[in-house]
């Protein structure tokens, strides 16, 4: 009940906010400007127009998560909003989880906004919809969810402009980690391989939830592949949660 | 009557700065609120008031010592039920009304929907906002934010209310008619923790007060107990006597347009003053006993440490 009043109190924060209309408005145009790519582009223009929409999503929808959310508590403590807030009887986990959630709702509103967008500008250019495109599109969003609860984790302890150093590089060590993969194949057994499989366990691999080139490229898709991704994003996304809980408890708000 | 709030031997310290050093803001303070009265709680600025309050409402962790709210701890939902808090300065959420900020913070403390609207308006009543209720936060004067906060502490009809500097920011009409907010709590029953620097305020309402200087409680009691009713001196203005045959009876403090200002500390001699003035044909302007006031007893608690 009251995680659910915080929450909807940061969505409707987030919704009044002119930046957050800038953004979609700019996404919106991105993903338009796919169409005008298409023309230029020789080759399959349809690809290019499916490519860069779901790129856009990706891109928009990160920098609403990190942009939003590493300043989702700092400016609560800055702006002394908290001290009526944590002052009433609520548990500090329930206003940290009601401040991701209003944003994660915020989130799923704004990449449905975009999705329907991407839709419209793919059935101008082809005459149909793919229920796969809707699929990459949820895996976009189980990646902007985890990358929201790290955004509120270093919000939890750090400024904005670090939050958003911090968050950034693990939004780009996750898409990239994935190297580490043929490294460990090519190293050969001992500490070394040991320590660079312990290194992968930690850091986030955010390509689990990148499908864009199977749906771009028509290529089948593994069975359970979506269950792998819900159950990769919800296990790190608590994590990380549980990680911005135990700090944000122990904080003084001075 | 049982007390509300119990604080007792409460440290706290904090590490600040770039090469963090230790600064100890609260160093054992100890007093006790007991249910119904208005507690005032005075000090310089940075002497540790709000550190207090914040220890009380679980916003900073003592180091040690014991706070008891309602008999538990102040972390527990269960007391913080029953208080309501107005910090000093209030920041709010500039992008609700009045009215939407008001119904949030009723919803935090599980107000049922059908209550709320009732309870809204006779907040904003009560605050005079009534015309303000949908207009957004961000187009509040700082006194009208002083008042809507001051509603939001008193949305789920606390027990016990703690108020950090209510009357700053507010002009003088404002500062009584909050004043009068605080008595008619009292009336009804509640307990009113507040801190204030204007000691006239303190002194017209509260019944206990607390001196806090350096992170210490160096002065505290019953307000009746701490000021003496006994006259201090007596100033008396007069004009048509000279300076000398003046200052036989006391001090002769300001001479200006023709003017003095005697001080007279031994009470018997004010009648000889009175009738000398009387024997020369000159004239009285005004005659005040000073008793000793709540700022006396502030300012030689904050010299004498």
């Amino acid at each position: 009940m009251t995680i659910s009043v915080i929450a909807r109190n940061t969505f409707k924060e987030a919704v009044r906010d002119r930046a957050l209309y800038l953004l979609l408005f700019f996404s919106a145009l991105s993903i338009a400007l796919a169409r005008v790519l298409a023309v230029l582009t020789v080759g399959d223009r349809v690809k290019v127009v499916k490519d860069v929409g779901l790129a856009s999503i990706s891109f928009f929808g990160a920098l609403i998560a990190i942009l939003i959310g590493t300043g989702l508590v700092y400016k609560e403590i800055e702006k002394r909003t908290i001290f009526t807030l944590i002052s009433k009887p609520i548990r500090r986990a329930e206003f940290l989880l009601g401040k991701f959630l209003g944003l994660v709702l915020t989130l799923a509103v704004m990449v449905w906004a975009m999705t329907l967008v991407y839709l419209a500008v793919v059935f101008l250019h082809t005459f149909k919809i793919e229920g796969r495109m809707v699929l990459a599109v949820f895996f976009i969003f189980l990646e902007l969810i985890l990358l929201t609860a790290v955004a509120v984790l270093f919000s939890c302890f750090s400024t904005p402009i670090l939050s958003s150093l911090f968050a950034l590089s693990f939004y780009l060590i996750g898409h990239f980690s994935w190297s580490l993969k043929t490294l460990i194949k090519k190293t050969p057994p001992g500490l070394g391989r040991t320590l660079l499989r312990a290194v992968y366990a930690i850091l986030p691999d955010l390509e689990n939830f990148n499908i864009k080139a199977e749906v771009v490229q028509n290529l089948p898709l593994p069975g359970g592949l979506w269950l792998g991704a819900v159950a990769y994003s919800a296990v790190y996304t608590a994590f990380v949660l549980l990680l911005a809980v135990w700090i944000f408890r122990r904080r003084d708000f001075i | 009557m049982g007390n509300v709030l119990e604080l007792a031997d409460v440290r706290k310290s904090f590490r600040l700065g770039f090469i963090p050093k230790t600064k100890e803001v609260l160093k054992g303070v100890s007093f006790s609120v007991a249910e119904g009265e208005i507690f005032g709680y005075l000090g310089p600025n940075g002497a540790g008031k709000t550190s207090t309050i914040k220890c009380v409402l679980g916003l900073i962790f003592p180091d040690a010592g014991t706070i008891s709210l309602f008999g538990r701890s102040p972390l527990d939902p269960r007391s913080k039920d029953k208080v309501g808090f107005l910090p000093e300065n209030p920041y709010f959420y500039d992008y609700l009304t009045g009215r939407e900020f008001l119904d949030f913070y009723a919803q935090l403390f599980r107000v049922e929907k059908a209550e709320r609207a009732g309870r809204i308006d006779r907040l904003l009543k009560l605050v005079d906002l009534e015309r303000a209720a949908d207009l957004q936060l961000r187009k509040f004067s700082r006194g009208m934010l002083q008042r809507v906060g001051l509603a939001q502490a008193l949305i789920n009809e606390p027990e016990f209310v703690i108020l950090d500097e209510p009357l700053g920011g507010l002009d003088p009409l404002g500062r009584k008619e909050i004043r009068d907010i605080i008595l008619g709590l009292r009336d009804a029953g509640r307990t009113v923790l507040f801190t204030s620097h204007i000691l006239q305020d303190i002194e017209m309402i509260c019944d206990h007060v607390a001196i806090i200087v350096g992170g210490r409680v160096l002065n505290q009691g019953c307000l009746s107990d701490l000021v003496s009713e006994k006259v201090l001196f007596t100033e008396i203005t007069v004009s048509g006597v000279d300076d000398e045959s003046l200052a036989a009876f006391g001090e002769c403090v300001q001479v200006r347009e023709g003017r003095t200002l005697l001080k007279v500390f031994d009470e018997t001699n004010v009648q000889p003053v009175l009738d000398l003035v009387r024997e020369r044909g000159g004239r009285i302007h005004a005659l005040i006993p000073r008793t000793q006031t709540l700022e006396d007893i502030f300012v030689d608690t904050v010299t004498n440490q």
